[in-house]
């Protein structure tokens, strides 16, 4: 069981014939991704990585019965494939591209809510990966193994290095969410604790947030209102300086709300057990 | 980026927002000038930060002399890290009210918010924390931006109906400046009534998303480089790095600005201090870890390097290998711990030993080890790779 994504999902990339995109569809593939296409406007028609490839992402739905979607375009283009994918009916939108601006996202979600069977996971995030199924994006698989544990995660180095952890001490994992670290972006950790509660093979929990924004506290609140997971929560950020932007547009602390520390208390009021380092997450867990 | 006033009010100007007549000027002769041209003038300093009038960076002259000297006493002032590069002077105004208005992103309802309150002037935040009420709000539709009868409602909110005509058509124009500018921030504050009746903004804030960049080449041609930013930052901006200075020591690359803000956390906890925070993000290359590194070797209070990387995109024998060319390209003795893991991470590794170099465990044990060697005083210090 997982959430979100199995092998039976139907994905195609878009920006199947970029670098990125191909590198990234042959390690899916390799994974047992049910990879059915691709897209690149001007390249329809021809095939690529073995699946065919094409011009538009209505084309590629109606050809493959695609429902899940890789966004793997350059930042200019990213909002515009998002809203492509939503609007051909696609209802799994993986958007992996970086630096997309907050004001094309800002559009983008209010586009998306004529299409409320769209879930958008980023953008500029990892994707997602349900270990010895199939995933989404660009997160190693030779690091995961199929268990109970769910993972989601705002930063994508830190989601490998506990993924890592986990999998060496033989916890598998059922399903790990890159929900992405901008601050306009799509599920937020709300969103995948509640797909993790439904999901009877998931027993545990594991979120890494970071400092800016609120979602961390909502996500918390959620969880105090009763939860079947045993969670463990780790807050990168607690020493950034106040009002330096730390690369993610997301990590800007404003006032008291966003900070390490009040996420931290969120969590611990919720009855979560919070991680000094990231290295502590497995033996909590257990 | 961030405008200064006077960039962000030629912008406003451009978008038919009335501004006071102004005058930039570099020095104090240029001050004295602008009393001529104008009479009585706010002399400010222009800085990308709050707070300067508090600073001392905002004096009021009323003679040439009392111009010039106020720009003498402003220009090269620190205020909040910024040295002052040049001051506005500009025409004093005749104020009846002063209003709030301003439009920014709320994170938690992924939506432009715009602010409109009849407490203008003061801290705006402080009245948002007193009297939250005073603060009427609207979320502008994305696509097409507020209508006019929203408006209308939202002026009546704050209670600025005797105006809301002028008040009406100026919000609409300054909005402009989100889908045309793709501002972050687009505030007035104060928003001037003046005794005749005008509406005149009386300052300015103007924030354009740096990952629109590509979209506003103009705007950074025409106000970049005014501010002298942090040296370090400047250098790695010119070579396309995420770098932030910090006050520590211990120079911080990663990938990712997830891990790298960690990395930062674990050197804390070890007892460090990080020189600062540079993020080489997913599929850096070889050259990409030379940069970073030359970067933050151009710092001589660093004594050390902890090189943080868990792959991805990002590879781990390309980054063992750059990080070895970059050591011996730039000459690099000060203990330099790396910590490698993810793809090819075994290659990686190998090639790091096979140049003397100590691949780190995991991030908490690199942490502590380049604490110690930075710690350990001269003789471990010297010795390059260790």
């Amino acid at each position: 069981m997982s959430i979100l994504l199995d092998r039976q999902t139907r994905v195609i990339v878009q920006g199947v014939t970029g670098r990125e995109g191909g590198f990234h569809t042959e390690q899916m593939q390799a994974l047992g991704t049910n990879v059915v296409g691709g897209t690149s406007p001007g390249k329809g028609g021809t095939e690529h990585l073995g699946v065919p490839v094409f011009n538009t992402v209505a084309d590629a739905v109606k050809a493959t019965g695609s429902n899940a979607t890789g966004i793997f375009v350059p930042a200019p283009f990213a909002a515009d494939a998002i809203m492509e994918a939503a609007a051909a009916g696609i209802t799994l939108i993986v958007c992996i591209t970086e630096g997309i601006p907050i004001q094309d996202m800002i559009r983008v979600k209010d586009f998306l809510r004529a299409y409320p069977q769209a879930r958008l996971i980023g953008a500029n995030c990892p994707g997602l990966i349900t270990p010895g199924q199939a995933k989404i994006g660009i997160i190693p698989q030779r690091i995961t193994s199929p268990g109970h544990v769910g993972l989601v995660s705002r930063s994508g180095t830190l989601t490998y290095e506990v993924a890592s952890a986990l999998s060496a001490a033989g916890m598998g994992q059922s399903t790990i969410v890159g929900i992405g670290g901008d601050p306009v972006l799509g599920l937020t950790f709300s969103d995948v604790v509640q797909f993790f509660e439904k999901d009877p093979a998931t027993t545990h929990l594991v979120l890494i947030g970071e400092i800016g924004g609120s979602d961390e506290e909502h996500a918390a609140d959620l969880l105090a209102k009763g939860s079947r997971l045993k969670a463990v929560a780790f807050i990168s950020g607690r020493t950034a300086p106040e009002g330096k932007r730390m690369g993610h547009a997301g990590a800007i602390i404003s006032g008291n709300r966003g900070t390490a520390r009040s996420k931290e208390e969120a969590f611990r009021r919720a009855g979560v057990q919070v991680a000094e380092t990231t290295d502590d997450i497995v033996g909590m867990l257990r | 980026m961030k405008l200064l006033e006077y960039q962000a009010k030629e912008v406003l100007a451009s978008l038919g927002i009335a501004i006071p007549p102004g005058v930039v000027a570099r020095n104090p002769d240029e001050a004295a000038a602008a009393f001529a041209r104008l009479g009585p003038v706010a002399v400010k300093a222009q800085v990308p930060v709050g707070g300067r009038g508090k600073a001392g960076g905002i004096k009021l002259a009323r003679t040439a002399d009392e111009a010039r000297h106020a720009a003498e006493q402003i220009i090269g002032m620190d205020i909040k890290g910024f040295k002052v590069p040049l001051v506005y002077c500009e025409a004093a105004l005749d104020i009846d009210r002063e209003i709030y208005l301003g439009f920014t992103v709320d994170r938690d309802a992924r939506a432009n918010i715009l602010m409109l309150s009849a407490k203008g002037g003061m801290d705006i935040e402080q009245v948002a924390e007193e009297s939250p009420e005073s603060i009427a709000r609207l979320y502008p539709n994305a696509w097409r931006g507020p209508l006019d009868f929203e408006l209308t409602q939202l002026v009546y909110d704050a209670k600025l109906g005797d105006i809301a005509r002028p008040l009406v058509a100026l919000i609409k124009k300054l909005y402009r400046a989100i889908p045309e500018y793709d501002a972050l921030i687009a505030e007035i504050n104060p928003l001037v009534v003046t005794g005749k009746g005008d509406v005149v903004a009386g300052d300015a804030k103007l924030e354009i998303d740096d990952n629109a960049a590509w979209r506003h080449r103009d705007l950074e041609e025409r106000y970049g480089g005014v501010i002298e930013g942090d040296p370090y930052e400047v250098e790695a901006k010119k070579r396309g790095l995420t770098y932030v200075s910090l006050d520590g020591d211990i120079g911080i690359i990663g990938n990712g600005a997830g891990l790298c803000m960690g990395t930062l956390d674990l050197v804390q906890r070890a007892g460090g201090r990080s020189a600062n925070f540079c993020d080489i993000g997913g599929g850096a290359k070889a050259e990409v870890v030379e940069n970073a590194l030359a970067v933050i070797l151009m710092n001589p209070k660093v004594k050390g390097v902890l090189i943080n990387v868990f792959g991805g995109i990002t590879r781990g024998d390309e980054v063992a290998r750059g990080v070895v060319t970059a050591r011996d390209n730039l000459g690099m003795k000060l203990p330099l711990v790396v910590r490698l893991s993810g793809t090819n991470e075994e290659e990686g590794r190998e090639f790091l030993k096979r140049n003397g170099i100590e691949p780190g465990v995991s991030g908490w044990e690199a942490a502590k080890k380049i604490v110690e060697l930075t710690r350990a005083g001269a003789p471990a210090a010297r010795r390059a790779g260790s």
